[in-house]
């Protein structure tokens, strides 16, 4: 009992991460209509751009602002300005194939720019366990949970109760009607990539002294988080929430019970079966569009 | 016909001595500069280039300089393979590297095939037993390295049961396969027995399946950074059961990667710059100060790798594939003739190495030697 309490409250830290990128693939999806294959690597990046900067010779805690400020503006207003804008209008499949050149760009800069090889990356939090319920719980893993829903629970509190939020969601939902209703539809658009961005670097700062700073990470993290927002639901965050949660417990449940070479395999069952039974994922929302 | 014979005689003779007429000693050296390997492959690269800039300085092998070339094989079998033969092909003296042992094992036939020497860096018992004579090692056998090991969890840690993590690769499993029977003869009972994924990132699930098994003492068997990874994971799951390891695990990479988790792991090294041995503290010096961190074990792999093809090269007196060979197989160097081979050393019939070994603690972030093992047939 005490094991499957660690690994409930450690598959639920690592579904908190999943969750923070996967909901990145819904605001993108939401207001672009693409999917951003480049997802993987926007959580891996930040880290990688603060540890440049404490190589520099900056002290951490300002290469921890430079990385961040770094980050959000390359990655939420450049990503947008640059690479959305200019595709989006020759359709969604160059768009998406865009985002996977990216990706590539992305991992191959980071190797041959900053090390090919993993980096320490220092944690906020304090390394040790706590008893829950009699169970020797990780303080990590607790304080993963925590942040990453601290900062879920904030978003949604922010679209669904402030003026700007709401006017985000007329946005994604119909922006021509939005338009004629006077919304800066592209100011709205770009502050969706910015909270990207934002949760990109939230989640970078949480998994990054676990799994290390490397190259590779994107492809982990990546993977797993569009397999929670498919299963979770494409359209909707509480549909990317629960599926981030769903997948992260099954990994590690399925570590534990089946075996590490499975891990991966298990949560990819999941979503042939979810699109089998509910293709709009667990929480999503049907969507009927002309052809 | 006579004619056929006297060109493929002549073309022979030209391919065994084309680094001569060239006026260069032409080392190929197929290594992991990306993937999982990469810090193991970026130490060895910078201990092969550190003694080629020094053996050139005083004038080559023979009066001829080395060429040194790195081809990174992506610590894939595939690209290794590939590597390994664009090697062969341009004609290199010896091939040095890899590292890991699947890729050693997939491309080890190519130099076999073209009796080209090959000096590799992989611990699993298993590629010295197949009866290639041009393939060598520079560190030990993980065969050898576990019956030590073996009896320091039975005489120090006491311990009566260990739970055994692994790595699913060809390192891992030998390590695996060579480390649990040593543990049944001794009367040791295998609490748990995980396997994890090469590259895996999330230890959290090992962990506790570790800590729940609640064996005496844990064995850990996986390559840099998921040693690093495991350590932090066992430290955040609370897991206070001595940690053993074997080389790898008490690696200066990993030691940098793990921090504060690596401090108290206990276990058997074959190499280390911080042995009670001149020589490799004095290459340890050195190294730190031309690339700014300290060398692991497979830093000094790569040198030595170097300095035995200078010291069997100078032995037979010429640039001679086959001759090189068969003069290493049963060959001893010492570091009173060679000092860049750091340890003595000793070469078997079948490739492997034998010297003496050490029994280490991390404290504080730096490895203590505690013991030193001799050879194992002095």
């Amino acid at each position: 009992m005490d094991q499957f309490l660690q690994l409930i409250v450690a598959g639920l830290a690592t579904g908190a991460i999943y969750a923070l990128a996967a909901i990145g693939f819904t605001l993108v999806w939401q207001t672009s209509q693409t999917i951003n294959f480049a997802q993987g690597e926007f959580v891996m990046l930040p880290a990688i751009l603060v540890l440049t900067a404490a190589h520099l010779g900056l002290p951490m805690g300002v290469a921890f602002i430079v990385g961040s400020v770094a980050f959000v503006l390359l990655f939420g207003f450049g990503f947008k300005r640059f690479l959305v804008e200019p595709m989006q209008r020759h359709g969604v499949l160059p768009l998406a194939i865009a985002t996977m050149a990216l990706s590539v760009l992305i991992k191959e800069a980071a190797k041959n720019g900053f090390s090919a090889e993993a980096q320490p990356f220092p944690s906020l939090v304090p390394d040790g366990s706590v008893s829950v319920l009699g169970a020797a719980v990780s303080v990590r893993d607790i304080a993963i949970f925590v942040v990453a829903i601290a900062a879920i629970l904030g978003l949604q509190a922010f679209i669904t109760h402030t003026r700007t939020g709401r006017t985000m969601q007329a946005t994604a939902q119909n922006p021509t009607v939005a338009r004629i209703l006077g919304v800066p539809v592209e100011r709205m658009i770009l502050l969706t990539f910015l909270i990207n961005a934002a949760l990109a670097l939230i989640a970078s700062y949480l998994i990054s002294p676990v799994y290390l700073a490397k190259f590779s990470n994107g492809e982990t993290i990546g993977l797993a988080a569009f397999i929670a927002a498919i299963v979770g639901g494409f359209n909707q965050i509480r549909g990317a929430l629960a599926g981030g949660f769903l997948i992260g417990l099954i990994d590690n449940l399925a570590a534990a019970y089946v075996s590490s070479a499975y891990r991966t395999a298990v949560p990819l069952v999941v979503l042939v079966v979810v699109i089998l039974v509910k293709p709009e994922g667990l929480l999503g929302r049907k969507e009927e569009r002309t052809v | 016909m006579l004619f056929k014979t006297m060109a493929a005689a002549i073309a022979l003779t030209a391919a065994m001595t084309v680094s001569a007429v060239a006026g260069t000693v032409k080392l190929i050296d197929v290594i992991e500069l990306s993937g999982p390997g990469a810090p193991a492959g970026t130490n060895w690269k910078n201990g092969s280039d550190l003694a080629v800039a020094e053996i050139n300085a005083k004038g080559g092998i023979l009066g001829q300089q080395i060429e040194l070339i790195h081809y990174d094989s992506q610590t894939n079998p595939g690209a290794t393979r590939a590597a390994v033969q664009r090697a062969v092909d341009e004609d290199a003296y010896v091939v040095l590297g890899p590292i890991f042992s699947g890729p050693i094992s997939a491309s080890m036939q190519i130099t076999q095939r073209a009796g080209v020497p090959q000096i590799v860096g992989g611990e699993a018992a298993a590629f010295t037993r197949q009866g290639n004579n041009y393939i060598f090692r520079t560190s030990l056998n993980q065969a050898d390295s576990m019956p030590k090991l073996a009896n320091y969890l039975r005489d120090e840690v006491k311990a009566k049961s260990v739970a055994v993590v692994w790595i699913n690769n060809d390192f891992g499993k030998g390590g695996r396969d060579s480390m649990i029977p040593e543990l049944q003869k001794r009367g040791i009972q295998v609490a748990a027995d995980i396997a994890t994924e090469s590259g895996q990132a999330d230890f959290a699930a090992d962990a506790i399946k570790v800590k729940n098994a609640n064996a005496d003492a844990v064995f850990v068997y996986l390559n840099e950074e998921e040693s690093a990874r495991f350590l932090r994971a066992a430290r955040q799951q609370g897991i206070a059961k001595p940690i053993i390891g074997e080389t790898t695990l008490l690696g200066a990479k990993v030691i940098e990667l793990a921090g504060e988790a690596a401090n108290g792991v206990k276990g058997h090294v074959g190499l280390l710059v911080d042995a009670p041995k001149p020589t490799l503290v004095e290459f340890g010096k050195k190294y730190a100060a031309k690339y700014g961190f300290t060398s692991d074990h497979n830093g000094i792999k790569g040198y030595t790798a170097v300095y035995t093809v200078k010291a069997i090269t100078e032995r037979i007196g010429k640039l001679d594939r086959e001759a090189f060979a068969k003069a290493l197989h049963g060959a001893r160097i010492d570091v009173a003739q060679e000092p860049g081979i750091l340890i003595d050393t000793k070469w078997t019939a079948t490739g492997d190495v034998d010297r003496e070994s050490f029994l280490i603690e991390i404290v504080n972030g730096k490895p203590v030697v505690k013991a030193t093992l001799p050879m194992i047939n002095p």
